[in-house]
C-alpha cells in the first residue's frame, strides 16, 4: 500500500486501534479472572477433602513460597520499569528490563515446578486427594499462564529488537505488561488463600 | 510400539450396528460428496479466497448459518429417532435402539442443538447484522472473529467425527458425574463431548469479547447508547453474559477432563471428589447460557415487530432495563435446576423466588411487543408469523417454568418429560423461532433477494402445529410420571398413545424443515423475481436498510451521523438524502491463519480424546507457532481507495438499472 495516495490519517487509525485492543484485552483479562474465580471456588470447596492424605499445613513451606512470591512481585516492578523505558522510547533499557523480568519469571516458574516435583516424589500427587487435585490445578493454571507470559515476553523482545519501539510495538508491550501484572494479582490471592491460610490451617 | 503411538485408536472403534453405520456413512459420503463437487467445479481456489479465509463478518455470518443449518438436520434426525423409539418401545417391543445407543442420541441431540445450532445461528446473525446496525464497517477484531468461527467449526467436526470413530457420550447433554467419570464411562464418548465443547466454547468466549468491544467502541458518531437499535442492546447484554459465563464452562470442562485423563479427584465418587460441585458449576454457566441464546432472539423480535407494525418500538427504555434486569437475575437462579439435590429449604426458597422474579422483566418485554402491535398497520409476512408463534409458545412454556420455580412442585416434576416440554418451548419457541424470523428478515440484505414468503408461511404452520403436537403431550406424560431419557416403558402405563401423538408432531416439524429447504431452493431459483433493488424491502427503520442489498464489503460508503433513535426511518420521513462522499477505506486482508489455528485445535482435541499425546503436543506447538507467525504480520489490512469505492458504487447502481 502506498501511503502517499491515501487520505487516511494513519496516526489516528493506529491510536484508535490501540484503544480498541487495550480495551478488548481488559475484557479478556476479566474473563480470565472469572476462570480463576472458578478454580478458587473449587479449591476452597475441596481443601478439606484430604482423604487421609496430607493437608496444606503439612505440605506448604512458607519461607520457600515467600521467596517465590518475592521473585514474582519484583518481576512486576521490573516489568513496570520496562514500560516506563518504552514511554521514553529507550529501546536498550526496555530490553534490559524485559530480560530481568524474564529471568525473575523463570526463577518463579522453576521454584514452582521444583515444589510440585517434590510433592509428587513424596507420593502426594494430584491423584492423592480432592484437595491435592484442586491445589495442583489452581496453582498449575497460574504457572501455565506464567509460561505463556514468558513465551510472549521472549517473542516481544525479539520483535522489539527487529522493529524498534513503533506505536504497534508499544501497544503490544502495554498488553504484555497488563497480562504480567494481572498474573501478579492472581498470585497474591493464591499466596493468601492457598499458602497462608493453608499453612496456618485456617 | 506402534499401537501405543495410536493411543486408544483401533479398527474396532469403527461403527458396528446398522443405524450408526448409516449415520457414519452419511457423514463420510456427505463430506466426500462436497469435496468431489468442489473439485469437479474447480471451485477450491474461489472457496478459499472468497469464503474460508474471508474476514468479512457478513461472509463469516453466512458460514455460521450454513454450519448451523446442517447441524439442525442432524439434530432433527436424532430427534426423530428418539420419538420413534419412544412411540414404539412399550411392553414387549424394545423399539429400534438399544439403551446405550439411545442415551448417546439423547446426549448428541442436546449438545448439537445448543452448541452448534442455536449458538451458530446466534453468532451468524450477529455477524451479519451488528456492524451494519451500528454504522460500522467491521467488527473490532476481524481476525479473532474468523478464528472464533473456525474454532466453532472444529468443535462441530469433532462431535460428528464421534459417529465415525469411537462413540459419543451417553451421559446426557451436560454429562453429570460420577456417570461421566472414567469409571462409569470408560469409552471416548465423554472425551469427544468435552473437547468439542471446549474448543467451540473458547471460540464463543472470544466472540463475546469481540462483539462487546465492537458495540462499545465502534458505534457511528452520534449513536449514544439510548439510540442503539434494540437488537444491538440485546447482543451487548448477551455478550456480557458470554464473558462472565463461558470461563466457568471452560473451567468445568477442564476439571472433568483432568479427572478423566490425569486421574484427579474433582468430581469422582471417592477420594475426596465432589460431584455436586460439578452440577453447581455447569449450571452457573448453563443458566446464563439460556439467556445468552434468548436475548438476541428478543432483539430480533423487537426489530421485526416495529418494522412490520409500522410503529416505533413501544417502551424502548423499559425494554433496555428489562434486558439488564434479566442479565443480572440470570446469575441468581442456577440452583433451580437441582432443587432436589437437597441444598436445604432456605436455599431452595431463595432460588425459587429469584426464578419467579425473572419472569417479570420477560413479561415486560412480551407486553411491550404486544403494545407495539396495538393499532399498528401490521403486515403479516412470515417473520411476523414466527414472532406471533413465539408469543404463544413462549408464554405457555414460560408459565410452566414459573410453575416449576416453586420447589415443592419441582420435586414432583423434576427430571420428568414435563421439564423437557418446558425447556423445548423456551429454546425452540423462543430462540429458534427468533433466529428463523431473523434469517428471513435479513436474508435480502445479505444475498440481495427475498425468500419465498408463501413457502415460509407454510413452513411456519407445519413447524408451529407440529411443535405444539410434539410437546403438549410431554407435559401430560411428565405429570403421569414419565422421566426423561426413557428408552422403554411398561405398556400398562397407558403412555403409548401420547408418545405416538408426540411422534406425529415431530414428523410435522420434519415437514416444516423440508419446506424451509424447499423455500431456499425455490427462492434461489426465482431470485431474479425477488431482487431487492431498494435496499429496503420491508420499509425498515434501522441503518442496515440504508445501504444497498446485498451490502457491499465495506458496508457504508460514508459513515452515517446519528441524531435519532430510528435514524433511517426518520430520514425517510423527512425526505433527507444522505450526502455521498467517497473516502479511502481500510479493510482486513484475507488470512488463512484462522483456519490453521482451528485445524490444529481440532488435531489437539483428537489427540486428547484418543490419548495420542505426541500428536496433541505437536498440535499445540503448531498452534502457538501459527499465532506467533501471524503476530509478525504488520499489515493485516489493505486500503480500498476512494476511487475504487466510487467505481464499485457506480457498478451497483448500473446493476440496479439493469433489473429495472
Amino acid at each position: 500500500m502506498s501511503e502517499a495516495s491515501t487520505t487516511l490519517d494513519i496516526h489516528q487509525i493506529e491510536a484508535r486501534a490501540t484503544e480498541k485492543t487495550t480495551f478488548g484485552f481488559w475484557v479478556y483479562l476479566m474473563t480470565d479472572c472469572v476462570l480463576f474465580a472458578g478454580l478458587f471456588a473449587t479449591y476452597v470447596v475441596l481443601r478439606g477433602n484430604t482423604f487421609g492424605g496430607p493437608s496444606g499445613a503439612e505440605l506448604f513451606k512458607l519461607p520457600y513460597v515467600l521467596i517465590e512470591t518475592m521473585a514474582l512481585l519484583t518481576s512486576s516492578f521490573t516489568c513496570g520499569m520496562a514500560m516506563l523505558a518504552a514511554q521514553r522510547r529507550d529501546r536498550t533499557q526496555v530490553l534490559a528490563w524485559l530480560a530481568v523480568t524474564f529471568l525473575l519469571g523463570l526463577t518463579f516458574l522453576g521454584m514452582e515446578l521444583s515444589e510440585f516435583r517434590n510433592m509428587v516424589l513424596e507420593g502426594n500427587s494430584w491423584r492423592r486427594s480432592g484437595f491435592l487435585s484442586g491445589y495442583f490445578t489452581l496453582v498449575g493454571t497460574h504457572g501455565l499462564h506464567i509460561t505463556f507470559g514468558l513465551i510472549w515476553m521472549a517473542v516481544t523482545s525479539v520483535f522489539t529488537i527487529k522493529k524498534g519501539l513503533t506505536e504497534s510495538m508499544r501497544k503490544r508491550l502495554t498488553l504484555l505488561s497488563l497480562f504480567w501484572h494481572f498474573l501478579d494479582v492472581i498470585w497474591i490471592f493464591i499466596f493468601t488463600i492457598v499458602y497462608l491460610f493453608g499453612a496456618k490451617g485456617i | 510400539m506402534f499401537a501405543s503411538l495410536l493411543g486408544r485408536l483401533s479398527w474396532s472403534q469403527l461403527p458396528q450396528d446398522a443405524i450408526t453405520r448409516g449415520g457414519a456413512a452419511s457423514i463420510v459420503l456427505g463430506a466426500l460428496g462436497i469435496v468431489v463437487l468442489i473439485t469437479v467445479l474447480g471451485r477450491w481456489k474461489w472457496l478459499w479466497k472468497e469464503w474460508l479465509t474471508s474476514q468479512d463478518p457478513k461472509k463469516i455470518g453466512v458460514m455460521y448459518i450454513v454450519v448451523a443449518v446442517v447441524m439442525l438436520l442432524r439434530g432433527a434426525g436424532d430427534a426423530l429417532l428418539m420419538r420413534t423409539q419412544q412411540a414404539a418401545a412399550a411392553g414387549a417391543s424394545h423399539g429400534i435402539l438399544d439403551s446405550y445407543h439411545f442415551q448417546q442420541i439423547v446426549s448428541a441431540h442436546g449438545t448439537i442443538m445448543i452448541f452448534f445450532v442455536a449458538m451458530g445461528l446466534m453468532f451468524g446473525l450477529i455477524n451479519l447484522v451488528l456492524p451494519l446496525q451500528i454504522g460500522a464497517r467491521d467488527v473490532a477484531f476481524p481476525f479473532l472473529n474468523a478464528t472464533s468461527f473456525w474454532l466453532f467449526f472444529s468443535g462441530m467436526a469433532l462431535v460428528n467425527l464421534s459417529l465415525v470413530i469411537g462413540d459419543f457420550s451417553a451421559a446426557g447433554w451436560l454429562a453429570y458425574p460420577p456417570l461421566s467419570e472414567l469409571k462409569y464411562s470408560p469409552t471416548v464418548g465423554v472425551d469427544y463431548w468435552i473437547w468439542a465443547l471446549q474448543i467451540a466454547g473458547v471460540g464463543s468466549m472470544l466472540s463475546g469479547i469481540n462483539f462487546l468491544v465492537t458495540i462499545i467502541k465502534m458505534r457511528a458518531p452520534g449513536m449514544t447508547f439510548m439510540k442503539l437499535p434494540m437488537f444491538v442492546w440485546s447482543v451487548m447484554a448477551s455478550m456480557v453474559l458470554v464473558a462472565f459465563a463461558f470461563p466457568i464452562l471452560t473451567v468445568t470442562l477442564a476439571l472433568l477432563a483432568l479427572d478423566r485423563t490425569l486421574g484427579m479427584h474433582f468430581f469422582t465418587a471417592g477420594s475426596g471428589g465432589n460431584a455436586m460441585m460439578y452440577v453447581n458449576l455447569i449450571w452457573a454457566w448453563g443458566h446464563p447460557e439460556v439467556y445468552i441464546l434468548v436475548l438476541p432472539a428478543f432483539g430480533i423480535y423487537s426489530e421485526i415487530v416495529a418494522t412490520f407494525a409500522r410503529k416505533k418500538l413501544f417502551g424502548y427504555a423499559s425494554m433496555v432495563w428489562a434486558i439488564w434486569a434479566i442479565v443480572f437475575l440470570s446469575f441468581t437462579v442456577w440452583l433451580h435446576h437441582f432443587f432436589t439435590m437437597g441444598a436445604g429449604a432456605n436455599v431452595n426458597a431463595f432460588f425459587g423466588i429469584m426464578t419467579g422474579i425473572i419472569g417479570i422483566p420477560t413479561g415486560v418485554k412480551i407486553f411491550n411487543w404486544l403494545f407495539t402491535m396495538y393499532r399498528g398497520r401490521i403486515s403479516f409476512k412470515s417473520p411476523m408469523l414466527w414472532f406471533m408463534g413465539f408469543v404463544v409458545i413462549f408464554t405457555i412454556g414460560g408459565v410452566m417454568g414459573v410453575l416449576m420455580s416453586v420447589p415443592a412442585i419441582d420435586y414432583q416434576v423434576h427430571n420428568s418429560l414435563f421439564l423437557v416440554a418446558h425447556f423445548h418451548m423456551m429454546i425452540v419457541g423462543g430462540v429458534v423461532f427468533g433466529y428463523f424470523a431473523g434469517i428471513t428478515y435479513w436474508f435480502p440484505k445479505i444475498f440481495g433477494f427475498r425468500l419465498h414468503d408463501g413457502l415460509g408461511k407454510l413452513a411456519f404452520w407445519f413447524w408451529g402445529t407440529g411443535f405444539v403436537l410434539a410437546f403438549m403431550p410431554l407435559y401430560i406424560l411428565g405429570l403421569m410420571g414419565a422421566t426423561r431419557r426413557l428408552d422403554h416403558y411398561d405398556a400398562s402405563l397407558g403412555w403409548q398413545p401420547l408418545f405416538i401423538v408426540a411422534g406425529i408432531g415431530a414428523c410435522l416439524v420434519g415437514v416444516g424443515i423440508a419446506l424451509q429447504l424447499l423455500q431456499l431452493v425455490v427462492s434461489i431459483w426465482q431470485r431474479d423475481q425477488r431482487r431487492d433493488l431498494t435496499g429496503d424491502p420491508w420499509n425498515g427503520r434501522t441503518l442496515e436498510w440504508s445501504v444497498p442489498s446485498p451490502a457491499p464489503a465495506y458496508n457504508f460508503t460514508t459513515i452515517p451521523v446519528i441524531t435519532e433513535r430510528d435514524q433511517f426511518w426518520a430520514d425517510k420521513q423527512s425526505g433527507k438524502k444522505p450526502v455521498k462522499r467517497y473516502e479511502d477505506i481500510l479493510l482486513p486482508k484475507n488470512s488463512g491463519a484462522s483456519v490453521f489455528i482451528a485445524g490444529f485445535a481440532f488435531v489437539f482435541g483428537f489427540g486428547m480424546i484418543w490419548h495420542i499425546y505426541w500428536l496433541a503436543i505437536l498440535a499445540i506447538l503448531s498452534l502457538v507457532t501459527t499465532i506467533i507467525v501471524r503476530a509478525c504480520n504488520d499489515e493485516p489490512e489493505y486500503i480500498l481507495t476512494a476511487k475504487e469505492v466510487e467505481k464499485m458504487d457506480h457498478a451497483l447502481a448500473r446493476r440496479k438499472e439493469q433489473y429495472v
